[in-house]
C-alpha cells in the first residue's frame, strides 16, 4: 500500500476539479466531494501508517519527469514515519475541518469555491508531504502559499482582508527567495541532484563542504522563517486571521504554518551539518526560535481579537518546534508538531464556534459563554490544557521533551526561554478562556450553541488533544519509534539514544504551567482577588501594555523606519546635496559647456556636421527620386524584374564557370 | 525515356507560367499561371525522381502540390475581395502601393 501513497494527494487534487466544474449542480455545493476526497485520503493514510508501523520500510521512488544532459527532474514519493505522521494529521485537521465548514460556511456567497480551494489546499499540503526532491517539494510549498492567499481573501471585499491576504502572500514570497536560493545552491553542492535522501546522505557523510551547507542552510531557513512566521518574518500570521476561522484552523495553525518546520525536519542532515547542532552552544536557528517563543508568546497577552491571540500562540508554538530541531531534538520537534496540530486545530474550531454565536471576534464583546455553550467550552478548555502542557494532555508530553531535548545537548537558553515561555502560554491561554468563556456577557443578542456539524469535529479533535501524547509517555514511547529519522545505510549521530523522562523537570514544567494559569485567574478572574485589574492599573504595565499592543513597533520600524526615514531625513539630505553640491557642479559645467556649445554650433555643426548631412540628404532624396520610378505599384513590373534579375544570374552563372 | 524530354515540357510549362504571369492582366488567370510554373517544378521533381530511384523528389512534389493548393486558396479570395472592391481583377489598374 505504502507504494500507492500518492493516491492520498491525488483525491482531493481530483475532488478539486469536481468542485471546480461541477460544484455549483452538485445537492450540497461540492462540500460532500470534499468531504468524500479527503475522508478517503484519511483512510489511506492510516493504512499507509499501520503499515509503516508494522514494516518499516522505506519507500523512496521516482518517475523521471524530463531530462535535460545529465540532470534527470524527477517526480516521486518517499513514505517514511515522518511522511506518514504528516499524512495522517493533514488529512485528519483537513476532514474536521471539511465537515466543520459545512456548518460554519452555510449560506455563504462563495461556499463552492471555498470547498475548492480547501480541497486544492490539502491536496497540495500531501503533496509537499509525500516529495522526495526539494524541487516537487517547493512545488507544493508554492501552490499552499497561493491556496492560503485565496483563503485568507476569502472575503475580498472588504479592504483589510485583501490587504491582509497580499501581506501574507508577500511576507512568504520574500522567504521562499531564500527556499529557492537554497534548493539550487544544494542541487549544485550534491551533484546536480534534488534528492533529499542523497543530500542528507552527503551532508552528514561530509561529502559537502560545511561552507556550502551552511550556505544552503541559513537560505533554506529563510524560507522557513516565511512560511513558519519565525521572527522577524512573523508579521504576516495575525494579519492572515482574517481568513475564515475553518482555514485559520487547517492552514495557519495545523498544517501550512508547520510546512517550514517539515523542511527542516525532512532535510536535516542540512541543517545539522550546516548549523552545527551536535556542539551546542549558540546557532542561528536556535537563536531566531528563541525570539520567537517568548516575543510571541508576550503579543498574546494584549490581544482583544480571539483569534490573533491563538494566532500568536501559534507563532509561538512554531518558535517551540524550531528550537527544539535546533537543538537536535528532532523526535521532539516533530512530536510537538503532531500534538500541536490537534489542540491548536481545535483551539481556532472553538474559537470560530463562539465567533458564530456571538459575531465578533473581540473577547470584550464576550464572557460568559460558558452556559451557553458547553461543549464548545469543555473542548475549548482541553485544547487550552493541552496547549498549557498540563499534565497528562497532549502538550504536556511534547513540549517537556523539548526542555529535556535542550537541557541534554547543551542549550541552556533555550531551557530558560522555554520555561518562560511555558508560563507565558499558560497564562495568556488562562485570559483567553477567562475573558471568553467566564464573567457576565458583554455581547449583543442571544449566544446559542453552534449546529452538530460544527460541535462533532471539536469533540472528534479534543479526543487526539488530550490523550495523543500518551502514545510518547515514558514506558511507552511509540512515537520515538515511529517517527523517526533515517538514511538507509548510515547511522545517523542525532538518535537520542536514551530518551529519559526526567520527573524533576516534567514537575517544574507542570507547576510553570499552573502558575500560568493562576496568575491569569488572579488578573481576570476572581473577583477579589488583589491583583484583579492589574494589568489596566499600574502604569508600567499600561506602558508595557501599549508597547505590546503596537506589536514591538514592528510594523511602524517595516514601514516608518524603512520606508520613512526614505522619505524623512534622508530625502531631506540628499535634497540638499543636490541644491549645494551638485547643482554648483552642474552649473560650473553649464557654463563651461554653453562655451564650447557656441564654438561647436558655429563651425562644426553648421558648417562641416550640416554640410555632411545635407549633402547626405539630398544625395538620398534624389536616389530615391530615381529609384521612385521602379515602385510603380504594379506587380506583374516587379515580377518582371524579378525574373529578369533570376535569368541575369542564371545567365552569370552560366558565363563564369 | 531520356529525361530531356520531361526537361523540356517542364521548361515549356514553366516559360508559359512566366507568360502568363507577366502578360496577363486578369488576376485569376495570373494565379493560374503560377500554377503552371508551379507544375513545371513538379515534373522535374518527379522526373529527377524516378531517375534517381530516390523516393525524396516525389514527396517533395507532393508537398508542392498541398501548398500550391493552399497558395491558391489565399490568392483567390484576396482577388475575390478586390472584385467585391474595384469590380474588376485587372492588376495594371491596382498600383496603391505606387511610389
Amino acid at each position: 500500500m505504502a507504494d500507492k501513497a500518492w493516491l492520498i494527494p491525488l483525491l482531493p487534487a481530483l475532488s478539486f476539479f469536481v468542485i471546480l466544474f461541477f460544484g455549483k449542480k452538485l445537492p450540497k455545493g461540492g462540500s460532500e466531494s470534499g468531504i468524500l476526497a479527503v475522508g478517503t485520503s484519511f483512510v489511506l493514510a492510516v493504512i499507509v501508517a499501520a503499515q509503516w508501523i508494522s514494516q518499516g520500510e522505506i519507500v523512496d521512488q521516482h518517475l523521471t519527469w524530463w531530462t535535460n544532459g545529465k540532470v534527470h527532474i524527477t517526480i516521486g514519493q518517499h513514505v517514511d514515519g515522518l511522511t506518514a505522521m504528516m499524512f495522517v494529521v493533514v488529512t485528519f485537521v483537513s476532514l474536521m475541518v471539511h465537515i466543520y465548514s459545512t456548518g460554519y460556511m452555510h449560506g455563504d456567497v462563495r461556499f463552492t469555491y471555498f470547498f475548492a480551494a480547501l480541497s486544492l489546499f490539502t491536496s497540495s499540503m500531501l503533496f509537499m508531504v509525500l516529495a522526495d526532491n526539494l524541487l516537487q517539494l517547493m512545488i507544493g510549498w508554492e501552490l499552499v502559499g497561493l491556496c492560503s492567499f485565496m483563503l485568507i481573501g476569502h472575503w475580498f471585499e472588504e479592504k483589510n482582508n485583501s490587504s491582509a491576504a497580499l501581506k501574507a502572500f508577500f511576507t512568504t514570497k520574500f522567504g521562499d527567495v531564500g527556499l529557492m536560493l537554497g534548493t539550487i545552491t544544494l542541487f549544485f553542492a550534491a551533484g546536480q541532484t534534488f534528492h533529499i535522501e542523497t543530500i542528507n546522505r552527503l551532508a552528514l557523510d561530509h561529502g559537502i563542504s560545511h561552507g556550502l551547507l551552511l550556505a544552503g542552510a541559513l537560505l533554506l531557513f529563510l524560507g522557513v522563517m516565511g512560511k513558519s512566521a519565525q521572527f522577524p518574518l512573523h508579521i504576516w500570521l495575525p494579519d492572515a486571521m482574517a481568513g475564515p476561522t475553518p482555514v485559520s484552523a487547517l492552514i495557519h495553525a495545523a498544517t501550512m504554518v508547520v510546512a517550514g518546520v517539515y523542511l527542516v525536519a525532512r532535510a536535516y542532515g542540512v541543517f545539522w551539518e550546516g548549523f552545527s547542532i551536535g556542539h551546542g552552544g549558540l546557532n542561528w536557528m536556535a537563536f531566531i526560535a528563541g525570539i520567537t517563543m517568548i516575543i510571541a508568546a508576550a503579543l498574546a497577552f494584549v490581544q482583544d481579537d480571539i483569534k490573533r491571540v491563538l494566532a500568536y500562540s501559534t507563532v509561538s508554538q512554531l518558535g517551540y518546534m524550531v528550537a527544539a530541531l535546533s537543538v537536535g531534538a528532532w523526535t521532539a520537534g516533530v512530536f510537538h508538531l503532531f500534538t500541536h496540530a490537534f489542540f491548536k486545530g481545535l483551539l481556532f474550531l472553538g474559537s470560530g464556534s463562539v465567533i458564530h454565536a456571538v459575531h465578533s471576534n473581540n473577547m470584550s464583546e464576550m464572557g460568559g459563554l460558558k452556559k451557553y455553550m458547553p461543549t464548545t467550552y469543555w473542548t475549548f478548555v482541553i485544547a487550552t490544557l493541552a496547549l498549557a502542557a498540563v499534565f497528562p494532555f497532549a502538550g504536556f508530553w511534547s513540549k517537556d521533551e523539548i526542555i529535556l531535548g535542550a537541557v541534554k545537548n547543551g542549550y541552556p537558553y533555550i531551557v530558560v526561554l522555554g520555561l518562560i515561555g511555558a508560563f507565558m502560554t499558560a497564562a495568556y491561554m488562562g485570559r483567553c478562556v477567562f475573558l471568553t468563556f467566564h464573567g457576565e456577557y458583554r455581547g449583543h443578542g442571544h449566544p446559542h450553541e453552534s449546529p452538530r456539524s460544527m460541535t462533532v469535529p471539536l469533540v472528534l479533535m479534543a479526543i487526539p488533544s488530550a490523550l495523543i501524547g500518551l502514545i510518547n509517555m515514558p514506558g511507552v514511547e511509540k512515537f520515538t519509534d515511529w517517527v523517526r529519522f533515517e538514511v538507509p545505510g548510515l547511522r545517523t549521530p542525532f538518535e537520542i539514544p536514551e530518551h529519559k523522562f526526567n520527573p524533576g523537570l516534567a514537575l517544574l514544567s507542570l507547576a510553570i504551567a499552573v502558575a500560568g494559569l493562576l496568575v491569569a485567574a488572579m488578573v481576570f478572574y476572581w473577583k477579589n482577588a488583589p491583583a484583579k485589574g492589574a494589568w489596566t492599573r499600574v502604569p508600567a504595565f499600561r506602558a508595557l501594555n501599549t508597547f505590546l499592543v503596537e506589536k514591538y513597533y514592528l510594523d511602524h520600524i517595516f514601514v516608518g523606519g524603512v520606508v520613512g526615514s526614505i522619505k524623512g531625513p534622508i530625502a531631506r539630505a540628499a535634497y540638499w546635496v543636490n541644491q549645494n553640491v551638485i547643482d554648483g557642479v552642474v552649473n560650473a559645467v553649464g557654463v563651461g559647456t554653453k562655451a564650447v556649445g557656441r564654438f561647436t554650433y558655429d563651425v562644426i555643426d553648421q558648417k562641416g556636421v550640416d554640410g555632411v548631412v545635407n549633402g547626405i540628404g539630398i544625395g538620398a532624396s534624389e536616389t530615391g527620386g530615381v529609384l521612385r520610378l521602379v515602385q510603380s505599384g504594379r506587380v506583374q513590373q516587379y515580377a518582371l524584374m524579378l525574373f529578369a534579375a533570376v535569368g541575369l544570374l542564371g545567365l552569370a552563372l552560366i558565363l563564369f564557370t | 525515356m531520356p529525361i530531356t524530354q520531361y526537361l523540356l515540357l517542364s521548361a515549356f510549362l514553366f516559360c508559359t507560367g512566366i507568360y502568363g504571369v507577366l502578360a496577363r492582366r486578369n488576376g485569376v488567370l495570373v494565379l493560374m499561371s503560377i500554377e503552371l510554373m508551379l507544375n513545371a517544378v513538379n515534373i522535374n521533381l518527379v522526373a529527377f525522381s524516378a531517375r534517381l530511384s530516390d523516393a525524396a523528389g516525389q514527396v517533395f512534389a507532393l508537398f508542392v502540390i498541398a501548398i500550391a493548393a493552399a497558395e491558391v486558396g489565399v490568392g483567390l479570395a484576396i482577388v475575390l475581395l478586390i472584385y467585391r472592391n474595384r469590380v474588376a481583377v485587372n492588376l495594371d489598374e491596382i498600383d496603391l502601393m505606387k511610389g
